[in-house]
């Protein structure tokens, strides 16, 4: 019997895992959503504390990543295996930095005494402990994220230099880039609840 | 045949060049939005524009307009995110009216 590899099958797997992802994020949402409409005042407080250019700065970098993922996918169907892997270097390089400047930014806030359970943030108003208990948790769990689609992604690149990954199957890459596009996407939606409140 | 199959895939990468550049205007505008007081409108309008950015990703970056053949794939993520709309129905519902 020949090994059969089931290109669509585990395609669909992915996606089925990608689903349990939207639902995991959808239930922050759904927190997020509930305290807004509770203490809208408030979290346009805490929001305003934010750093505007730096979330923005971070969101060009995630979707320019997700360009270099989609261009590595479709030149390793081409077979041009040097310019995937490149591409593939860039959208890592581009995670680092995305998870550099999260770094920089979570580092101000602590130094200002704002993190969860700070006495300085515990003093303010309900509302804006909320909004920061959030903001720690989903963009805490959305780095996380970008960390994993990093290996992942480094696991594909030495697959590729291995040969292991090639033009007749490139399923693994092409699961990690579908992960890879939904970090991203999630990102597009805590950008502006989070970082473009008025 | 092979020079048919390098031009489908110049034009790919171009189309993916437009979308990536369509999603930076896009955020460009929810930035720029979000500098105006449109009050109540704000949260609408960046959760329209968010809902675009996303259409473009799945779309073209996670093929799922290509997707062929596979009904399953076109049927799940709608139902997913109807599951979420009603989630969130319900537990709005659940809270204006506690």
């Amino acid at each position: 019997m020949q090994t059969h590899k089931d290109y669509t099958g585990s395609k669909l797997g992915m996606w089925l895992f990608l689903l349990s992802e939207i639902l995991l994020f959808g239930g922050l949402f759904i927190l997020y959503s509930i305290y807004r409409f509770k203490h809208p005042v408030d979290f346009h407080l805490a929001a305003g504390e934010l750093n505007r250019i730096l979330g923005t700065f971070n969101t060009i970098i995630l979707l320019t990543s997700s360009l270099t993922m989609a261009l590595s996918i479709s030149l390793i169907q081409k077979g041009n295996r040097k310019f995937c892997l490149l591409f593939l270097m860039v959208t890592v390089f581009l995670g680092f930095l995305f998870l550099a400047n999260k770094y920089f930014e979570w580092a101000a806030k602590v130094q200002h005494d704002i993190y969860p359970n700070s006495s300085r943030l515990l003093g303010r108003n309900k509302g804006e402990v909320l909004f920061y208990g959030l903001y720690y948790a989903m963009t805490g769990l959305h780095g996380l994220h970008v960390l994993v689609g990093m290996l992942l992604l480094s696991i594909g690149w030495v697959f590729v230099v291995k040969e292991k990954i090639h033009r007749g199957d490139f399923v693994l890459l092409e699961n990690s880039g579908l992960y890879w596009h939904l970090v991203d996407i999630i990102w597009i939606f805590i950008f502006p609840l989070f970082y473009l409140i008025t | 045949m092979s020079t048919g199959e390098e031009k489908s895939r110049v034009m790919k990468h171009r189309r993916y060049v437009l979308v990536w550049m369509g999603l930076l205007i896009l955020t460009g505008i929810t930035v720029s939005v979000s500098g105006m007081n449109l009050g109540r409108l704000s949260v609408s309008v960046a959760l329209i524009i968010a809902g675009l950015k996303s259409g473009l990703v799945l779309g073209y970056f996670m093929h799922l307009r290509y997707e062929r053949g596979l009904w399953l794939f076109k049927w799940m993520i709608p139902g997913i995110l109807a599951l979420l709309v009603v989630l969130i129905g319900l537990t709005f519902l659940d809270v204006a009216f506690r």
